[in-house]
């Protein structure tokens, strides 16, 4: 038994470094000047240059991404969670037609492709002037990703007891109160996992910030590094130093939060 | 010591409605989903309703009138090479997607749920590309699949194939790397699948002599219904819509060789022009993606009940 479990971790740390060699490839390249490249592209680099990492740094205007990205991602994050914990709570709650029609209208959109609503959508944002802003941004993702929030809040609120709530009530406390003080802290394992599936979504999320940022200065990571991509799209050290910096900070998050990241993308889904 | 009965205390009709109010007002009012209901009416609801109508128009640009033209879109659609080639492909590489992941995804959960002893290193390291934008991904592929015999996955293995390049490949290539990016996702779902059968049932099927292919078949393989339920939902949805791995690594390309309905109908938006038009397409696309997602509904519900 012991021997074959042992043949076993063989035949997976095998599998894993031959998954891993789009990884080398991206790693060693980037670390390679041109004349490597062409030369010997499979081998490990040597010398090592950092050329590549400080040009595509500026290049590819990776720093005022990063601000964009996080600064979209965290004010969405926010307004998911506000507002779909607290429309959850009631159609978890309601025994009324009126609150399950709503529902399962709310449902339809984890179904209903984007594309439908894109060129209304883009028509109705560019009335509001939104083109090319942060606020349009961070209203769309609320938006759109609000189905899949209130699914998974609605989900988990129905198995949790009623009596936490209606006991701070009977104490005199407003709906308000009883939801923000002693409800929405019992959530929080759902508002862990709707952060990390909408944080991933939304900061690598590519078609509409191309759409509705791209050109404006306040592109995204995805939208910049296709932008780089296309301008030096030859120079394959520079275009995978850039894909590295570009990755890297989603990675660098998932590394340490490993554990709750996985955990978040395989239980989310029950239901 | 001495007893004092009291009279039972009569509640004051006052004090009884009181409670009566509070206690149906112990369920959040309506208004709780206001806020949510108007974003996601803005950003979803109606721009999606405005879009099945102007699939009925002509409409071919911001500030041109547009008339309503019945089904000619619809008509349209199945006489053009490119939308019906799309749609094939957009079919094609669903069910490769979903095949190959799910079954790649399998075999990763079965191999990692073993008591390895570097089991969550591999974890990591088959759920990491995962995270990573798709466009990236892609850009990085484009590499792994250079046409240069030295280099890249020719260079890995000794081959010359013009992975990208290839009419007759290029579609599979694309499912590839969507595969090596998403097989660990469905492998967090199996995992957490096999996390919850109960050892016992291993314990009794092996005292009753049953190998380790015949625990899979009877044991394992039914109490997996719900992951695989959730995983064919979302390989299926995901391959359908499937957009920004095709427009960065090929474009649709060579020829129409890897478009999807997704990229055909953003050409036909903002390359060409033809809103009504694209809207039709994104029509059908949405047509299909409820469908498909009815019928797993219901039938892989069926399975999870009979088993």
């Amino acid at each position: 038994m012991r021997s074959r479990t042992f043949l076993l971790e063989i035949v997976m740390i095998a599998v894993a470094v031959a998954f891993l060699f789009p990884v080398y490839a991206l790693v060693t390249l980037s670390l390679k000047s041109p004349d490597q490249i062409s030369q010997t592209p499979l081998s490990l680099p040597n010398p090592p240059t950092t050329a590549n990492f400080t040009e595509a740094w500026s290049a590819a205007a990776l720093g005022p991404s990063l601000m964009n990205s996080t600064l979209i991602t965290v004010a969405s994050l926010i307004a998911l969670i506000a507002l779909g914990s607290f429309a959850a709570y009631f159609l978890a709650r309601t025994a009324t037609r009126l609150g399950y029609g709503l529902y399962i209208l709310f449902l339809l959109g984890i179904v209903l492709p984007f594309q439908l609503g894109m060129i209304p959508l883009y028509e109705l944002v560019s009335d509001l002037g939104l083109i090319g802003t942060h606020a349009g941004m961070i209203i769309f993702y609320t938006g759109v990703q609000m189905p899949f929030t209130i699914f998974l809040y609605t989900g988990f609120i129905r198995a949790l007891p009623r009596e936490y709530a209606s006991a701070a009530q009977i104490d005199g406390a407003s709906h308000l109160t009883a939801f923000t003080k002693v409800v929405f802290p019992l959530l929080r394992p759902i508002t862990g996992t709707v952060l990390i599936l909408n944080a991933v979504f939304i900061w690598n999320d590519f078609f509409t910030p191309l759409l509705y940022l791209g050109g404006s200065g306040f592109e995204t990571i995805p939208v910049s590094v296709f932008a780089f991509v296309g301008q030096y799209v030859s120079d394959y050290g520079l275009v995978f130093a850039g894909l590295v910096l570009g990755a890297l900070p989603i990675v660098v998050v998932f590394l340490v939060l490993q554990k709750y990241v996985i955990k978040g993308f395989s239980s989310g889904l029950k239901g | 010591m001495t007893l004092t009965t009291q009279p039972p205390v009569e509640t004051p009709p006052a004090v009884r409605a009181r409670r009566a109010r509070r206690a149906a007002s112990f369920s959040p009012s309506w208004w709780f989903a206001v806020p949510a209901l108007l974003v996601y009416a803005g950003v979803v609801l109606y721009p999606s309703i405005v879009g099945v109508f102007y699939a009925f128009t002509d409409w071919s640009g911001i500030g041109e009138g547009k008339s309503f033209v019945g089904l000619a879109n619809f008509r349209a659609i199945l006489g053009d090479e490119q939308v019906m080639g799309s749609l094939g492909n957009t079919l094609l590489l669903t069910v490769a997607i979903l095949v190959v992941q799910n079954g790649v995804g399998l075999l990763l959960a079965l191999g990692v749920h073993a008591k390895l002893k570097s089991r969550t290193l591999l974890r990591v390291i088959f759920f990491s590309p995962v995270v990573v934008s798709p466009v990236m991904v892609a850009f990085l592929w484009k590499y792994v699949y250079t046409p240069d015999p030295s280099a890249g996955l020719n260079g890995l293995l000794g081959l010359d194939i013009d992975w990208l390049g290839d009419p007759s490949v290029a579609l599979w290539s694309i499912a590839g790397m969507v595969v090596w990016q998403y097989a660990g996702y469905s492998m967090v779902i199996f995992l957490a699948g096999l996390e919850g059968v109960p050892k016992e049932l291993h314990e009794a099927a092996m005292i009753d002599g049953a190998g380790t292919l015949q625990r899979f078949r009877y044991v394992t393989w039914p109490l997996l219904a719900p992951a695989l339920t959730i995983n064919l939902m979302l390989s299926t949805i995901g391959g359908l819509k499937l957009f920004d791995q095709v427009f960065a690594a090929t474009n649709g390309g060579p020829g129409y060789a890897t478009e999807t309905l997704s990229t055909v109908l953003y050409k036909q938006a903002f390359v060409y022009g033809k809103f009504g038009y694209s809207t039709a397409i994104a029509l059908v696309l949405a047509l299909f993606v409820a469908a498909v997602s009815l019928v797993q509904i219901y039938y892989l519900r069926s399975r999870e009940v009979a088993q």
